[in-house]
């Protein structure tokens, strides 16, 4: 099966039905992508799948097939995509084993919302930290609304 | 009574230096070591200088976002006087540790004491090191020691106008004789410590770089799933693997330790899924058919017993003083058993070969580690190499009990040798199979007098005792010390107190959760006193400042954060506000809590007010993350968290029956910092010592219902 991460295209051998985070960390090697709990509960596996954030614990990998899937490895080549640099600012992470997923989902909900409101960001950040940065998450992405839309025309 | 601990110490520790690699190399020799390591070429490096001006300082204990890894060695290079920019962070090499006699003291990280615990010796190290290279300049330049002057990595004397970075004096350093007597600075010349310097570790956890144990990868690795007897005590009867065996990928499937099977596979989704195909019969020696009611039984009883164990700081004659008072007023509080639930389950990979034993692990006790597979594997512990990683998350979970090391270890030992083998528990695991915060239950007793002053005070504490179960540590005196902290020193002058313990064993395994006894203590002794405030009649905050006269720090805390939030002030209509006060782990922490609650019961959080004193404060903005985040802590534990026991096992699982506060049921945090200085307070554990009763004193404002049992939602509440 083609998979095609980060702009790169993999041939992997694997059951259709093994979920799409295991391909990603065990097979690609790319471990930025975490697991926490298995059944899309806590979102630590977020990835997208053609800009959609996904997550990856439940999703089979037969359904990424042909897609284009990005992981927080292929957010930028050097940690420079605002979202990254505004969690640096902010000091956003404690043990930071969540914030891959935090940050592929606060990078989509600014795909499709420039200027998100507080409520928006109720609804599109349901990713659990144990850690409890979620203050500072909220400050990072109005920190950064509205500064990101030249990085998705690109 | 609380009062500031002596912070500087003059304790002395005995310093070695080498030459390396062109550069100079500082170690100490630590409390409680008997050899003196100074003549010898083998030291315990906590400095290292450079040739390139780069200032390298050994980081000994753990990071898990809790944040020393920046603190700690700011420590370091405030008293050394160097440039931020020039520190690198090398964590100490744990097998060099325990061949050295564990030369760098301690590793566990645990109890908010890296900073606490090191700050002598850190301070001492940096110290030195800036003393020798001074003794190099003058040496050097003919001058005296006294004229040269080092600021932010230059050391320079003004009459001659000479200047020099460290590295090219880095060598002659290291010749000079080690200083016998070096003065720690004044804390009004910090530059260092006290700068909220961006953590170290955070640009790795922006990119996927950051790797935690869950990370490891080696070559020709295999993954193992393990599902462990979920009655605590209960061993594997039989199992029946021939369907399992026949999937893809299955290398082998064994019982491990008697209380778990394993698949081996060659990818961990695999083993996992195989294992759910295998029949385990499990033996639940005796503990089968435990259930949560059972054990409040259990507890109740404790209440009531006869033989609990007196504390120490008991006084005067409450009895009397009960019988004297005007009111008397009694209450009955129950914390229930928490899981920690790290968002990195527990796991580890461990690689066996002839002649050294390898393992990888997120942990909070690298030591911890080292003698798990000791006990398990029987080799020498100078076999034992430990791959430092971050941990993705602790809260305890990985300081006490390394469980997970051996269950790795053991499945290695299974397999041919030099195989590495990476153990991933499911999250299902790792929440049926903590270490609990303990359950407990508190009865308070008091009495007010014709002023409305507490006169007479008891109180009965029933919890189980960690260090005990776990380890087999004896209590002193019959009182479990870690959960009785908040009772036993009180912040309030009360004559007559009598307070005592009633240690209340079951098979639920026990842990440090963050906070420990503070976690829950707080719940019944700063609700106790809202419920003494409300029989006189009187407002909560102003009845704690009359009994608080004596004790300067806690009132100074609390009437700072009752200020933050104008408590005096009257709040918006509909809102209600809560307060309390806590001195946990040498640090003195207050909260207040503004709230509404509507006629469904929901709970709307506007304001949170969390303040603490920590004596000397090392990075300012860590401080503020470890308050904000214990927030989040102590609100999910009061509104959903609960643990609980159905047939002699734990019933939850997963964030869907356990639940996590998210983003949308975030509060507005404001925290209030204060450092007065005299003393060095702990930081990640104490935040949320004040947070669960100045919430629940809000409620109680709010409804008059007063929460004596949690989680709340089992009294009709929700979080908006």
């Amino acid at each position: 099966m083609e998979l095609r991460v980060n702009n790169q295209v993999f041939d992997v051998d694997v059951e259709p039905e093994m979920p799409l985070l295991w391909v990603i960390r065990d097979m690609l090697n790319l471990k930025g992508t975490k697991f926490a709990c298995g059944i899309a509960q806590c979102g630590a596996c977020t990835v997208h799948i053609d800009g959609e954030p996904v997550r990856s614990c439940s999703f089979p990998v037969a359904a990424a097939e042909g897609k284009a899937i990005t992981t927080i490895e292929g957010l930028s080549e050097d940690a420079s995509h605002p979202i990254q640099q505004a969690w640096i600012k902010h000091q956003v992470p404690q043990c930071g084993y969540c914030q891959s997923g935090q940050i592929m989902a606060a990078v989509s909900l600014l795909a499709k919302k420039a200027q998100p409101t507080d409520a928006d960001i109720n609804a599109a950040m349901t990713n659990i930290c144990r850690c409890g940065t979620y203050k500072r998450i909220r400050e990072a992405i109005h920190d950064v609304a509205g500064t990101t839309a030249e990085f998705y025309q690109a | 009574m609380n009062k500031p601990i002596t912070s500087l110490s003059r304790r002395r520790f005995i310093l070695s230096t080498a030459t390396v690699s062109g550069g100079f190399a500082l170690g100490l020799n630590m409390p409680g070591k008997a050899q003196d390591a100074s003549q010898s070429n083998d030291i315990n490096i906590w400095v290292e200088i450079r040739p390139d001006d780069t200032v390298t300082i050994k980081y000994a204990r753990c990071e898990m976002g809790q944040g020393s890894m920046t603190s700690a060695p700011q420590l370091v290079a405030d008293e050394l006087d160097c440039n931020w920019d020039q520190v690198r962070i090398d964590y100490v090499d744990v097998n060099e540790h325990v061949r050295m006699n564990r030369a760098w003291g301690d590793m566990v990280t645990v109890g908010s004491q890296t900073i606490r615990n090191s700050q002598d010796y850190l301070r001492q190290a940096g110290a030195s090191a800036r003393a020798m290279l001074v003794a190099a300049a003058a040496s050097e330049w003919g001058v005296p020691a006294s004229e040269i002057g080092v600021a932010n990595g230059v050391i320079s004397h003004a009459g001659s106008g000479r200047q020099s970075g460290f590295g090219a004096l880095a060598a002659a350093a290291a010749a000079q004789p080690v200083p016998a007597n070096v003065t720690l600075k004044d804390p009004a010349d910090w530059h260092i410590i006290g700068q909220p310097f961006p953590r170290v570790d955070i640009p790795a956890s922006v990119d996927g770089s950051q790797v935690y144990g869950i990370d490891t990868e080696l070559p020709g690795m295999v993954y193992a799933a393990v599902a462990s007897c979920p009655v605590f005590g209960g061993t594997v009867r039989s199992f029946d693997a021939s369907k399992a065996r026949s999937r893809k990928g299955v290398i082998d499937i064994f019982a491990v330790d008697g209380n778990a099977v394993a698949v081996v596979a060659d990818n961990w989704w695999r083993a996992n899924k195989a294992l759910q195909e295998v029949e385990i019969q499990w033996d639940a020696n005796g503990n089968g058919d435990v259930s949560s009611e059972d054990i409040l039984n259990v507890f109740r009883a404790s209440l009531d017993a006869t033989d609990a164990a007196p504390m120490p700081n008991n006084a005067g004659d409450a009895d009397t003083a009960l019988a004297g008072a005007q009111q008397v007023v009694e209450a009955e509080y129950f914390t229930p058993f928490l899981s920690h639930s790290p968002m990195e389950p527990m796991g580890a990979t461990v690689r066996i070969d002839s002649d050294r034993v390898d393992i990888w692990a997120s942990t909070q006790a690298p030591e911890g580690l080292v003698s798990e597979l000791v006990n398990a594997l029987g080799v020498p512990q100078e076999s034992i190499y430990v791959h430092r990683v971050q941990a993705g998350g602790g809260f305890g979970r990985r300081g006490g009990s390394s469980d997970f090391a051996r269950q790795a270890a053991l499945i290695a030992a299974e397999l041919p040798q030099g195989t590495p083998v990476k153990l991933l528990w499911t999250r299902e695991e790792d929440t049926q199979h903590d270490f609990y915060r303990p359950l407990a239950m508190y009865r308070v007793k008091a009495g007010l007098d014709a002023n409305n002053m507490i006169s007479g005070w008891k109180a009965r504490i029933a919890s189980g005792s960690i260090l005990n179960q776990m380890r087999g540590v004896p209590l002193r005196g019959g009182v479990d010390f870690t959960a009785a902290e908040g009772f036993t020193d009180l912040p309030y002058q009360i004559a007559d107190q009598f307070q005592d313990f009633k240690l209340t064993p079951t098979h639920v395994p026990l842990g440090f959760w963050r906070t420990v006894g503070w976690s829950q203590t707080p719940f019944a002794r700063e609700q106790f006193i809202d419920e003494l405030a409300a029989a006189a009649g009187e407002d909560p905050y102003h009845f704690r400042l009359k009994h608080m006269a004596e004790d300067e720090l806690s009132r100074h805390i609390l009437v700072e954060v009752a200020n933050a939030i104008g408590w005096d002030t009257p709040p918006p209509a509909g809102n209600f506000r809560g307060i309390a006060t806590t001195e946990p782990y040498g640090s003195y922490t207050a909260a207040a809590v503004e709230l509404s609650v509507n006629d469904a019961g929901v709970i709307n959080i506007h304001r949170i007010i969390q303040g603490i004193n920590t004596g000397h404060m090392v990075n300012p903005d860590n401080v503020s993350a470890q308050l904000e985040g214990a927030t989040v802590w102590a609100l999910t534990a009061a509104m959903w968290g609960e643990i609980t026991i159905d047939e002699g096992r734990v019933q939850e699982s997963n964030f869907h029956n356990y639940r996590m506060l998210r983003m949308s049921q975030m509060p507005e945090v404001e925290t209030v910092l204060h450092a007065t200085g005299g003393f060095w307070g702990g930081v990640g554990e104490p935040g949320q010592a004040p947070i669960l009763p100045a919430f629940c004193n809000a409620i109680y404002a709010a409804t008059g219902t007063r929460v004596r049992s949690l989680p709340l939602m089992h009294h009709g509440f929700t979080l908006a």
